[in-house]
């Protein structure tokens, strides 16, 4: 069962001469603890296929499933359980809230889910611990630079039990060593079991990812194939 | 790449044999650009026919025989390290010429043909973003090799997204026909042949 299936999605914005046929017929299917890109030009759908996936919005045909259960089915409450609980989200421009402390942005997503003050805490410094940011905890958003604020946001996204990690450009204007560490990041989380899907145009970004999904005018027009293994770029060296 | 100034670094830190030089060729560079024994022996002979290596011993063929680098050699090595490599000719781009070709051909989609390359480097990129990531910290050779290849990559897939953008939007809005605006370019061409 896959962690984030899309079955035959489409998603129209407006009518008549306005309409805009954002994603036509988007079939993907994401397993636990895999790492897809989608690639595409600014236009193409990815951004649209994230907000649909993460059931921040509805899709105007086919259905999502997220373990399994179509979100369709899902009352309102349960919506918005399912996105609290076990979806995280990463932003290009970090949304962190400026008025609480890094520990407190990553466990307000529990505390606002019902989970103690203090659990929520302890989760949200475990988190932070992984990505390195333990002795940044108490400082607040504008005491942080850019690296370490998207690194809060990724821990915010994984905190808890959530399984399906959703990321817009993530390195967002990141310089590459910064960018790089990002990437690194979702992917640790990845191989510790949560399904990842990165939106980028940055294929170096892209290519940390186990599959890569090329998106055109609303549609799925390519991906990449299953590698044969890195030892095939050093081949020359078998032959010397 | 120049095997000539990398085996004249090498000797900079004293005189070596040319097993040794292969060895620490590979070393340096993560393995990843391979030379073979000839080559090194060969290059030796002519460093040491230009004065910037001499060997140690009696002239012996042999793997024993010894070089160590002359003061030439190390002037040699100082200059070419400060010299920026030739990037001013426009190469002419395999790839850039299939997309080209794509363009006037009949009944062939420019944008698939943009696209099957694209997945193809992305796939490339892919291998080598694992090898970096299979890498230690310390393998700073290696690591700065995987990432010029990884930039060079990048920059392809750059230019087949412009070139993608650009068709896309040369398809939605069309140029008017031939008309008017013939005549001028025509006549800039015809300048450019005087």
């Amino acid at each position: 069962m896959s962690a984030l299936e899309l079955r035959d999605v489409s998603k129209v914005y407006g009518e008549g001469a306005n309409e805009v046929r954002a994603l036509r017929g988007v079939d993907l299917s994401v397993e636990s603890g895999a790492l897809v890109a989608v690639m595409g030009p600014s236009g193409s759908g990815k951004s649209t296929l994230l907000t649909i996936a993460g059931s921040l919005e509805v899709p105007s045909g086919g259905e999502v499933l997220i373990d399994g259960v179509a979100v369709s089915a899902m009352s309102r409450n349960e919506r918005a359980r399912l996105r609290r609980r076990a979806i995280g989200y990463v932003f290009q421009d970090f949304n962190l809230l400026a008025g609480l402390t890094a520990v407190e942005n990553v466990s307000l997503p529990m505390e606002l889910d019902g989970i103690g003050a203090r659990k929520a805490r302890v989760a949200g410094m475990e988190a932070l611990e992984e990505l390195g940011l333990t002795d940044r905890a108490s400082s607040f958003p504008e005491e942080l630079s850019g690296g370490e604020r998207q690194r809060v946001a990724i821990a915010r996204a994984v905190v808890g039990d959530r399984h399906l990690l959703l990321a817009d450009e993530p390195s967002g204007a990141l310089d590459s060593a910064n960018a790089e560490a990002v990437i690194r990041l979702i992917r640790a989380a990845c191989q510790r079991g949560v399904a990842g899907v990165v939106v980028t145009h940055d294929a170096q970004l892209a290519s940390w990812a186990d599959r890569v999904v090329f998106l055109r005018d609303g549609r799925v027009v390519d991906q990449t194939r299953p590698p044969d293994g890195p030892e095939s770029l050093l081949a020359p060296k078998a032959k010397s | 790449m120049s095997v000539r100034h990398a085996l004249l670094a090498l000797l900079s830190d004293g005189p070596k044999y040319g097993l040794q030089l292969r060895q620490e060729f590979e070393d340096r560079t993560g393995e990843v650009w391979p030379l073979n024994v000839g080559q090194v022996y060969t290059t030796l002979q002519r460093l040491e026919r230009d004065g910037l290596v001499e060997s140690e011993g009696d002239g012996d063929e042999g793997p024993q025989r010894g070089f160590r680098i002359t003061t030439e050699g190390a002037a040699e090595l100082a200059t070419w390290l400060r010299t920026p490599p030739d990037m001013t000719s426009p190469p002419r781009d395999e790839l850039v010429i299939k997309v080209l070709v794509a363009l006037r051909l009949p009944g062939v989609d420019v944008r698939d043909v943009v696209q099957v390359h694209r997945r193809y480097v992305v796939e490339l990129m892919q291998q080598w973003t694992r090898l970096k990531d299979d890498a230690a910290d310390d393998e700073v050779g290696f690591l700065l090799v995987v990432d010029a290849e990884l930039f060079r990559l990048d920059s392809v897939i750059r230019w087949l997204d412009a070139a993608d953008g650009r068709l896309a939007r040369l398809a939605a809005d069309p140029p008017a026909p031939p008309g008017p605006a013939l005549a001028p370019r025509l006549r800039r061409r015809q300048g450019v042949r005087r």
